[in-house]
């Protein structure tokens, strides 16, 4: 069914200033943020309200509050951030990252949040990988839950508007920039419109481009795919983080989340052999961050579960995620994996009471889903998709986006992390950023006196795209499609990649978009999760494109991008340069580079010998 | 209502579609789900369907191999898969559970796994349900009311002190808690009742060590507290394992109590004239039938929990099944 011209005044239309898309910590931060400043805004989220990806956020979020250790400092957090990141990183957006992070997360508990605390009932912090200070604020291990739930909250009792389980597929544009965003109902498929003065992207990642992923089927790279489309640029695509520490058993749950925090509390990494093999790929300008011995590593987790300051340093396991993945690929790769292909997590020897207490819903994730106790044996873990740093090339003081009116922040704006991102730092991230673009946004929109136009042409194509899939009759079933795709980046553009494999990908890729053309679903509009997956696989065709090409651009191993034919980092060559991806007026999709945005001296004075 | 359930034609059982002619998984066992299919108003019925049986395999994994093995429109609400979001709740074999923790190898694959919306919210599609009441009731909570005059900096708890509070807060909002709760399943009550979801999110408020607020008026008036007869259904579906009745509902219910039903309280209301605990809100939105009753699981389905007792209420209907539907429709709970 093509709706007939004059069908368009009956497509369900919601005027706001600011419209922000996605309803996970950063959108609900921007919402949040955006109507204290006085804009009418709207919340369009493609599932219940605080089911999104942050719920599922376990360690906790970085901040440098110092009640732990009182030497951390912002300026530590900021020399953690861009050495993490390998240097990558946007230095502004890190350093106000560190600067702002503390207040936002004390304004959580002025929202209702209820954090663990010290022993002088402050709120707690833990180690994490990458931070030198224990830096990360938290709940157990549900801090996202604590974060989504207290936002969602506010948001609610700010009178938000919310509007539930509806996917947006394209953003409106007109010649002021942005004009609006249209979708559709999830339950009942019907079209909506939101025009609107400015819209904030807030939709998080792209896991669902492979097969095996922390993430749920919501990260289907749908901002990434509609900032692209609407004009703007993404950086930095090549880094995608692989979590070190996913389940690999049983095969239902393989690529779950196994929470950094099971590292921050001990969790020693071994082979099958027994080998504490951590200790073998410490990287030698940073040995010195870390514990010489099992015994001084050892002191370092007694002296944390107590609380106390140590001048032990931290155990290996706590070096960066990149770096951990790449071991525990390469263990499993030259044959001392365990039986099921990842390596042995243990935290067991800690007092069973006091790993329950700290890591619970670790607890009851694997004596629910693989029959282990953790308190009892080891934990069988093995590297899963986890963030993108790349993403939507945003100004750093205002998330604002290459297209005016068009905003992102959190894991769909690019920048922030680098070329690795740091535990903890993403629920920073959302908050700060997420605050910021809100701010933003509502004055972009108070500017904008014109009321937006919804062109009916873009209208009318977006409810055709709508449409195609249920009248096409026969074709190809979206859910092979997908399978194909995600076996494509798994295979040729996971942790290692090589030139051979990623121009395989690029061909691969062209021919996968070839099919979707050709995707039919029947069973009608209503909650149609066949016919839902149609506009997320477009949406990952794109991101999946920008990652291939991007990783084969970067000639170099940096970070998350470790290349197989190109093993060193070229700090002369892709120091002091970032990827861009953007679409040319043909539709094809251009990649190139664009200088980092430069770095102030005293900024730089606070890397000491990093750079 | 369009539809007739007498019509049998409409709700028998379908033969499985979804079965591969040469199973990918080496495994050669088989779970056998009959899964409930139909919309609002429409015809509703149970798809048989057949599924390898992998180590470790999950309702929600069953389901999602149904839907990448020729059922795509199959509608199922679900995210993390981790027992944290709380989308995927629904009923399985008729107990309510969150289907991404509940796993095949609890069930006699011999029996076929009966897969059911939850039946105290209104029908969408197939697994999915209305459960925005939920959020609707959520508004009318006052939210968390911190002191003007305290700086947030200078708040210092105990460990020990916030524990039960972060009890509360463990809550993911599956709503299996409102969907087991029999005065809420049962849409019997005269005045809506705000439920065992809502209870806990109004102790983890009332009990927080900052908050200023006093919802005893609002819990009692509003939100019908006193229509909770502690038969702990809630607490025995609860996947955080909150302990709903002892540590939350209880608690506040002694609370209103204090506040309403002691003699001195009530002259010491009088005496100061004080009428914040006692405001009348407007009342609750009323909560819809639930349609998917219509589809009853099988009677005697192991793992089922037994009806609650009804005190306040008359014994709870006992919605017809499918084959035998007679004068009930998808939409009368």
């Amino acid at each position: 069914m093509v709706l007939a011209p004059d069908a368009l005044d009956q497509i369900e239309s919601h005027a706001v200033d600011v419209l922000v898309v996605g309803a996970g910590g950063a959108g609900l931060r921007a919402a949040i943020e955006a109507q204290a400043a006085g804009a009418k805004v709207g919340l369009v989220c493609k599932s219940l309200l605080g089911k999104a990806h942050t719920v599922m956020a376990e360690g906790g979020v970085a901040a440098a509050l110092a009640h732990v250790d009182p030497d951390d400092s912002w300026q530590t957090h900021f020399r953690d951030t861009m050495v993490g990141g390998k240097l990558l990183n946007n230095p502004r957006m890190a350093q106000l990252h560190a600067m702002e992070a503390p207040d936002r997360v004390r304004e959580l508990e002025l929202w209702g949040a209820v954090f663990d605390r010290t022993r002088d009932g402050r709120i707690l912090q833990r180690p994490f990988g990458g931070h030198s200070h224990p830096r990360l604020a938290h709940v157990g291990d549900r801090t996202g839950l604590e974060m989504i739930r207290t936002l969602q909250d506010r948001a609610v009792a700010s009178s938000v508007d919310v509007f539930m389980e509806a996917t947006i597929t394209r953003i409106i544009t007109g010649s002021a920039g942005v004009a609006g965003a249209f979708g559709y109902w999830r339950t009942t498929g019907a079209p909506v419109v939101f025009p609107a003065k400015a819209v904030v992207l807030a939709t998080g990642g792209i896991g669902k481009a492979y097969t095996i992923t922390s993430n749920s089927w919501e990260y289907s790279g749908d901002g990434h795919a509609l900032a692209y489309d609407a004009g703007a640029e993404l950086i930095d695509m090549e880094f995608v983080q692989f979590h070190p520490t996913g389940m690999v058993w049983p095969p239902g749950v393989k690529g779950l989340l196994v929470t950094e925090a099971v590292r921050g509390e001990g969790g020693i990494l071994r082979n099958k052999d027994g080998e504490r093999f951590m200790w073998k790929y410490l990287p030698e300008d940073r040995r010195d961050e870390y514990a010489a011995t099992d015994e001084e590593a050892a002191r370092w987790v007694t002296s944390q579960s107590q609380g106390q300051v140590t001048d032990a340093r931290r155990p290996p396991e706590l070096s960066t995620r990149d770096n951990v993945s790449r071991a525990i690929y390469t263990e499993v790769r030259e044959g001392r994996g365990t039986p099921h292909g990842g390596v042995y997590l243990d935290i067991s020897y800690l007092p069973a009471e006091h790993v329950r207490r700290k890591l619970p819903s670790m607890f009851d994730q694997f004596k629910e889903l693989a029959d282990v106790d953790i308190t009892k044996g080891p934990m069988e873990v093995g590297p899963t998709t986890h963030y993108v740093m790349g993403g939507v090339r945003v100004d750093a003081e205002t998330g604002a986006s290459t297209v005016p009116g068009l905003f992102a922040a959190g894991e769909v704006a690019g920048g922030m992390h680098g070329a690795n991102r740091l535990g903890g730092n993403s629920l920073s991230d959302l908050l700060v950023f997420g605050a910021r673009t809100g701010a933003a946004a509502a004055a972009h929109a108070s500017e904008r006196k014109a009321v937006p136009y919804a062109d009916p042409v873009q209208l009318r194509e977006g409810a055709r795209e709508l449409a195609e899939p249920l009248d096409r009759g026969a074709g190809e079933d979206p859910y092979v499609l997908q399978r194909d795709l995600q076996d494509v980046m798994q295979r040729l553009v996971g942790i290692y990649r090589v030139e051979a494999d990623l121009q395989e990908a690029i061909s691969e890729l062209a021919r996968l978009r070839g099919r979707s053309s050709s995707l039919a679903v029947g069973g009608g509009r209503a909650f149609n999760p066949g016919w839902n997956l149609v506009y997320e696989l477009r949406n990952l065709l794109t991101v999946s494109e920008a990652i291939t090409r991007s990783a084969l651009q970067r000639n170099e191993s940096r970070g998350a991008h470790s290349r197989i034919d190109y093993p060193e980092t070229d700090q002369a060559g892709w120091g002091d340069r970032n990827s861009v991806v953007r679409r040319r007026p043909d539709g094809s999709m251009e990649v190139t580079t664009t200088p980092l945005p430069p770095m102030p001296d005293e900024l730089r004075a606070l890397l000491g010998g990093a750079h | 209502m369009t539809t007739d359930m007498s019509d049998r034609s409409l709700v028998e059982l379908r033969p499985a579609q979804a079965t591969p002619s040469s199973p990918e998984q080496g495994s050669s066992a088989r779970a056998h789900l009959k899964v409930f299919r139909g919309d609002a108003g429409g015809p509703t019925r149970f798809d048989d369907f057949d599924v390898p049986v992998e180590e470790g395999m999950v309702v929600l994994d069953a389901l999602h191999w149904i839907q990448g093995n020729g059922a795509p429109d199959l509608a199922v609400r679900w995210n993390c898969k981790a027992a944290k979001c709380g989308s995927c709740s629904a009923e399985v074999n008729g107990r309510p559970r969150l289907t991404c923790k509940t796993r095949l190898s609890d069930f006699d694959l011999d029996e076929p796994i009966t897969v059911e919306p939850m039946r105290a919210f209104p029908l969408v599609r197939d697994l999915v349900t209305d459960v925005s009441w939920n959020y609707e009731v959520n508004k009318s909570i006052q939210p968390f009311t911190p002191p003007a005059d305290v700086a947030q900096a200078d708040w210092r708890w105990q460990q020990e002190d916030i524990e039960r509070v972060q009890e509360y807060r463990k809550c993911i909002e599956c709503f299996l808690c409102q969907d087991v709760c029999h005065v809420l399943r049962n849409h019997e009550t005269e005045k809506p009742f705000m439920g065992p979801r809502f209870l806990v999110r109004a102790a983890g408020l009332e009990m927080h060590p900052m908050d200023q607020a006093d919802r005893r008026g609002y819990l009692k008036d509003t939100g019908n507290i006193g229509y909770c007869n502690i038969t702990k259904c809630c607490t025995e579906v609860c996947p955080e394992h909150i302990k709903i009745t002892d540590n939350a509902i209880i608690p506040l219910k002694e609370r209103v109590a204090d506040e309403f039903y002691d003699p001195i309280q009530w002259a010491w209301r009088k005496l100061r004239g004080r009428s914040d605990a006692t405001t009348t809100r407007a009342s609750l939105p009323v909560l819809q039938h639930g349609a998917a009753s219509a589809a009853k699981p099988m009677a005697g389905a192991k793992g089922a929990l037994p009806t609650p007792p009804a005190r306040t209420a008359p014994e709870p209907k006992q919605p017809a099944r499918p084959s035998d539907a007679g004068d009930e429709t998808p939409s009368e709970g």
